[in-house]
């Protein structure tokens, strides 16, 4: 007679280690499991509750400034290492995880109003307002060594911004004109010029790395192509821009960040109309700078707040503040797609999460968790309960009220253009979308 | 670059300009050389402009003023023609000195006018569009990727994938010397152990070992196993499938044919070997004196002490132990009997009684003992019923009928003892045969009960009867034991045994109705208690359908009336109507649940709630009566029916409410504000239809609905980042492009400010656009 032994395989009830589970073998039987939506409902509004709860963005504040921060850099090769220029022609280069100041340079005199590592992170190039472009080791120099720069260059004009290029010894300067310099030489291999008003910033391409853009105070976005030694195109905006910068996953894409509270996402084949405008700014847009991940931005305003918008959305997803944080100047988000660093004028950077609510070090299991509760938000985002709870945010007084007021100015307007359209001969007043009515001209 | 090409313009430009002019510096020079006539000139000019005034001689005369062959007398200058630069460069083609001007002469001779060169401004805005386009056409081929990127499930970043840079440990131990002297004495280690320490890494042992057994060996190897295995299971599944077959007829035969085995065996051996045969039957006479002797069926046992103690307090044990007792008492009966009527023979017979017993007597402990789920099943039965009418009746017949067979056996017996001597020879000879037409031939030598061999046959046939019997005698005299009060309500446990026994004793009846229809006025008796157990087996066939009938009625009473009628009835329709039949543990249970329950009356409840939803739906009457108008007012005065009738609005009739055939369900068709918050009013935006935002909110994505392994990819985030790695922009060779070979660097080196042929070519086109 045969005897049939209960026998079972120990993977499937011995766990790996006593922190994991047990392990418990599950009839997946939907008659078992009843009311699954009503269930992952309650689980979603549960994972956006702790959300909400769990959203605490601010890392920690680098002080040691002082005077506002006027600009930011990341090291190419390094995560925790950040380039600050001030207002008072002081560089400081910091680490992040020590959040300490490791370097401090008095570059210039005046303001340090741009700063750039090079390609390999062996040295960066700052510029200010002594009209000078300098280039600095990253490394510190040796006990009992002056801080010197490797190279000074002495212009002719003010430079009001620099950037390096991605791959090769050249960077780029802006000030009356674009010009390319070679490291190498004192002279420029190039100026661009279109246009007789001064340009603020000047960014290359990190795909096509010959694709510049820069924004005069004429109200313009002007592309240029390196190569070729001309520029391309040129867009006339309702107001001056203030940075662009380039979607680094998509060549053609980029975005400005506007002194009329916008930032408007172009494509640079097509400038008539920009893919996206992005509103949620109560004051001039400073800055911009888009995740290494290209899905999302990073913007820095005059009203004291930053937002991360997605790029494919109008509106922001998150807005950081404190009650120190001044006007931000300049924005960076970190190479890793984590974390998000602003200066401010206040004289102080600060590290945020790119997301508010996320665990840092998190164990497999708690990975699993967090995909499920993060799909589970996604697919009961638009149940109104849940919604209201996940766009909650708290904001300072002062930009809810200037957000109430500015709502009841568009609301006028719009209501005056409807009227017009309705007391005017049908087709006599062309309705203008709200993405075309910003862009006053593209210039070839 | 461009005053180059002013140059060449303006170059151009002079020559025609001076082609234009030859002939007017020609006239000049002409007009400077006769200076001498110019008086005469200008008179006759005058001349001429005063006769062209008078009208009729208007036309002018062509002046002459070179030497040509063409030249008329009456100074007519060839009209129309005009000076041509052939014509002056006739003369010097003979002359080879003047070789370079005619070459320039003929180029500018092939050239054609050249426009006005644009303006600064144009031009660049030429450039700005020509490198426009080219830029655009240069990017236009991240297209597909960027697209692609937007469009994925899953993006995992950093992009380019860092390969591991895991080399065989062969090459890297290639390039490794030893140097220590440490490391060189190691290396000579293993060069002496024969290690290798390059490509293959097995050593010569290993390597024996591997071939060790061959490939073909080992593939037989696997193919016997495989087919040992193979036959093994096949044994196993037949001998499983014969298990199952619960065909009674079946087992039968199959028993029969092994019995038959055993015998032939047995004749063989006594055929060969007597003295074995008899040493073998030695052995069953000794294995049944054993079991005589032995004290399986005394109280003396652990269960039956156990019981003992029980006994005091329950009834079924009580019962047990007696039917134990009542057991024993049977088995030493039995072997007296056995004992004088069987013979060393009886072998197999004997063999069969050992096992039967035992088997049979399980089959009653387990149905002695209360079993409620034994209980359950057979309680659903129908045929139970029939059982349960006549308990009392059958097992009596039945004693009876056993009684009368025994009788009948006794006188045989007698005379066994008698001819045991006979019987020994003639039976073992013939029984194999015998055994063949066991049943005709018993039935028929009943009748002459002289001859041993029919004898011995019919002793197998009240051997078998005597075994299915036995219990049901046992039984009846449990039951006899048994208290009036039992009997009266007769519990299901004793009825099992019966039941389970059944169909064997339908087939022994069978036969015995087949043997008693032939002839055999001795076992005239058994027919009757047969007929009428038939008839009161009948009789409860029949009974059983009126229950049954009865309790699908209720039911439908139940449907229908379920929230008519009070909650205790509910409970009574919910248990079923053998109910009575149940024992009294579960009415218990019942009773507390329904003493623990008594307070909310849950249907009545119910109704109440619906009847208020039903008032509340109704639309509502408006009574416009004023009081006092048109009569006499005040207190304890009421507005007369008639005119309340008039000012009444009666409102009109709903709609049937959807839940007015539903007794148990009620339909609120309002909307619930409080549910409102938790539902989406407008359909999100990537969904065009509502059912597509329905499914994908339905299909559960947790663990607890999916498997792990779906769970998992349900739950992929869109964007993987790896923390602490650094992404960098997307480059061409990321996606598989081909980065352009030249450094933007050298081209701007190159060609500062130059406009290349091509370049040009598209200029023109544009400017002449």
């Amino acid at each position: 007679m045969k005897v049939k032994m209960l026998s079972r395989n120990p993977d499937n009830y011995v766990r790996e280690t006593k922190l994991d589970l047990q392990r418990v073998p599950r009839n997946y039987d939907p008659a078992l499991h009843p009311f699954e939506v009503p269930r992952e409902y309650i689980r979603a509004l549960n994972a956006t509750k702790l959300e909400r709860v769990f959203a605490k963005p601010f890392l920690a504040s680098l002080d040691g400034h002082r005077d506002g921060v006027n600009c930011l850099a990341k090291h190419p090769e390094k995560l925790a290492t950040v380039l600050s220029g001030a207002c008072d022609g002081e560089v400081r280069i910091w680490n992040l995880t020590q959040r300490n100041c490791i370097r401090t340079i008095q570059a210039h005199e005046g303001f340090v109003r741009g700063i750039c590592t090079r390609f390999c992170g062996t040295s960066f190039f700052t510029v200010g307002d002594d009209k000078t472009v300098k280039q600095w080791k990253m490394d510190g120099p040796g006990y009992g060594d002056e801080e010197e720069p490797l190279h000074t260059i002495l212009g002719k004009t003010v430079y009001t911004g620099i950037d390096h290029h991605w791959k090769e010894a050249v960077f780029a300067t802006c000030g009356q004109q674009v010009d390319i310099w070679d490291e190498q030489r004192t002279n420029p291999i190039c100026s661009m010029t279109w246009g007789f008003d001064s340009i603020s910033s000047v960014k290359f391409n990190p795909i096509e790395t010959f694709l510049l853009g820069s924004c005069a105070s004429d109200r313009n976005i002007v592309l240029y192509d390196m190569r070729q030694a001309t520029p391309l195109k040129k867009v006339i905006l309702d107001m001056r821009t203030n940075t662009i910068c380039w979607n680094p996953m998509e060549a053609f894409i980029f975005t400005a960040a506007n002194e009329d509270y916008n930032l408007y996402t172009f494509d640079m084949r097509a400038l008539d109309t920009p893919v996206m405008v992005h509103m949620d700014h109560v004051s001039a847009v400073l800055d911009v700078d888009y995740s290494p991940t290209g899905k999302e931005f990073v913007s820095a305003s005059f009203d004291k707040s930053i937002r991360i918008f997605p790029v494919d959305k109008s509106r922001s997803r998150e807005v950081y503040h404190t009650k120190r944080m001044q006007h931000v100047i300049c924005v960076k988000w970190t190479s890793d797609s984590k974390y998000i660093m602003c200066g401010s004028d206040e004289m102080n950077i600060r590290l945020w999460k790119a997301n508010a609510s996320e665990k840092l070090g998190l164990t497999s299991r708690e990975k699993a968790a967090k995909d499920y509760n993060q799909k589970l938000k996604e697919k009961f985002q638009h149940y109104p309960h849940i919604k209201r709870i996940a766009r909650h945010r708290h904001l300072p007084k002062s930009i809810y009220s200037q957000i109430q007021e500015q709502r009841i100015m568009k609301e006028a307007r719009r209501r005056k253009e409807v009227n017009r359209i309705k007391h005017s001969k049908p087709g006599s007043v062309p309705l203008v979308s709200e993405k075309k009515k910003h862009v006053v001209a593209v210039v070839k | 670059m461009t005053a180059n090409r002013l140059a060449e313009s303006l170059l151009a430009l002079s020559q025609q300009e001076e082609l234009a002019d030859l002939p007017k510096d020609y006239l000049l020079s002409e007009s400077e050389d006769e200076g001498d006539n110019d008086g005469e000139r200008k008179h006759q000019k005058l001349l001429e402009a005063i006769s062209s005034l008078d009208g009729k001689n208007r036309r002018k005369l062509a002046e002459r003023s070179e030497a040509s062959l063409k030249v008329s007398e009456f100074n007519v200058s060839s009209e129309g023609e005009k000076l041509v630069l052939a014509d002056l460069l006739e003369p010097v083609k003979t002359s080879s000195s003047l070789a370079t001007v005619k070459k320039q002469l003929s180029r500018v001779k092939s050239k054609k006018t050249v426009e006005l060169p644009l303006n600064k401004e144009e031009i660049e805005r030429i450039h700005r569009e020509v490198a426009f386009n080219k830029t655009a056409q240069v990017l236009s081929k991240w297209d597909p990727v960027v697209l692609k990127n937007r469009q994925a499930e899953q993006l995992v970043f950093p992009l380019e994938k860092e390969e591991p840079a895991i080399a065989p440990i062969e090459h890297v131990l290639s390039g490794w010397k030893a140097r220590t002297p440490l490391e060189q004495e190691i290396f000579n280690l293993l060069h002496k152990n024969k290690q290798p320490v390059t490509d293959p890494l097995l050593t010569p042992v290993e390597k024996a070992s591997l071939r060790a057994m061959s490939l073909e060996e080992a593939k037989m190897r696997r193919a016997e196993l495989q087919r040992a295995r193979a036959l093994q299971s096949y044994y196993e599944a037949k001998a499983r499938r014969e298990k199952k077959i619960k065909s009674k007829k079946y087992h039968k035969v199959v028993k029969k044919g092994k019995a038959k085995k055993a015998l032939k065996e047995f004749e063989q051996l006594r055929k060969v070997n007597p003295a074995a045969a008899l040493e073998e039957l030695e052995k069953i006479e000794k294995a049944r004196m054993m079991e005589r002797m032995s004290l399986k069926h005394q109280n003396s046992g652990k269960w039956a002490k156990s019981k003992a103690i029980m006994a005091k307090y329950d009834l079924e044990a009580r019962q047990a132990m007696q039917e134990q007792l009542s057991k024993n008492k049977e088995l030493t009966q039995k072997l007296q009997v056995a004992s004088e009527s069987e013979e060393e023979e009886g072998g197999t017979e004997d063999v069969e009684e050992l096992l039967v017993p035992d088997v049979v007597n399980e089959v009653q402990m387990n149905a002695d003992g209360p079993n409620p789920w034994m209980l359950r099943s057979c309680t659903s039965d129908t045929k139970e019923a029939a059982t349960q009418e006549d308990p009392e009746q059958l097992p009596e017949l039945e004693a009876h009928g056993v009684s009368e067979s025994e009788g009948e056996e006794r006188p045989v017996a007698e005379e066994e003892i008698l001819l045991r001597e006979f019987e020994e020879r003639r039976s073992l000879r013939k029984r194999s045969e015998l055994s063949q037409d066991a049943e005709p031939a018993g039935s028929q030598e009943t009748k002459d009960s002289g001859s041993q061999e029919v004898l011995s046959e019919l002793r197998v046939l009240s051997q078998k009867l005597k075994e299915n019997h036995q219990s049901r005698k046992q039984k009846a005299s449990s039951e006899g034991t048994i208290p009036q009060v039992q009997r009266e309500e007769p519990a299901p446990e004793e009825e099992e045994p019966l039941l389970l026994q059944r169909p064997e004793r339908v087939q022994t009846l069978e036969e015995l109705e087949e043997l008693g229809k032939e002839e055999c006025f001795q076992n005239k008796e058994l027919p009757r208690p047969v007929l009428e157990g038939q008839q009161s087996e009948r009789t409860p066939n029949n009974r059983p359908d009126a229950p049954k009938e009865k309790k699908k009625k209720e039911q439908m009473i139940d449907l229908q009336n379920l929230l008519t009628t009070q909650s205790p009835s509910v409970k009574s329709l919910a248990v079923p109507t053998i109910e009575e039949l149940e024992d009294e543990e579960e009415r218990n249970h019942r009773q507390m649940i329904k003493e623990a329950f008594a307070g909310d009356d849950v249907i009545r409840d119910f109704l109440k709630e619906k009847r208020e939803a039903v008032e509340a739906s109704k639309p509502k009457d408006v009574d416009l009566t004023l009081p006092g108008w048109g009569e006499w007012g005040g207190v304890g005065l009421k507005p007369s029916a008639k005119k309340r009738r008039r000012f009444l609005i009666k409102a009109p009739e709903g709609p049937p409410r959807k839940d007015k055939n539903l007794p148990n369900v009620i339909i609120n068709e309002k909307r619930n504000i409080h549910a409102a918050a938790h539902q989406v009013r407008v359909l999100p935006y990537p969904f065009t239809h509502h059912w597509q935002f329905e499914r994908t909110i339905q299909t559960p994505i947790g663990s607890t609905w999916n498997t792990q392994r779906a769970f998992q990819k349900l739950t992929t985030p869109k964007v993987v980042t790896k923390p602490g790695h650094i992404i960098n922009p997307i480059k061409a060779e990321d996606v598989g492009y081909r980065s352009s070979s030249r450094s933007d660097l050298s081209v701007i080196q190159r060609n500062p400010k130059r406009i290349t042929t091509r370049h040009k070519k598209q200029l023109k086109k544009c400017s002449v656009d």
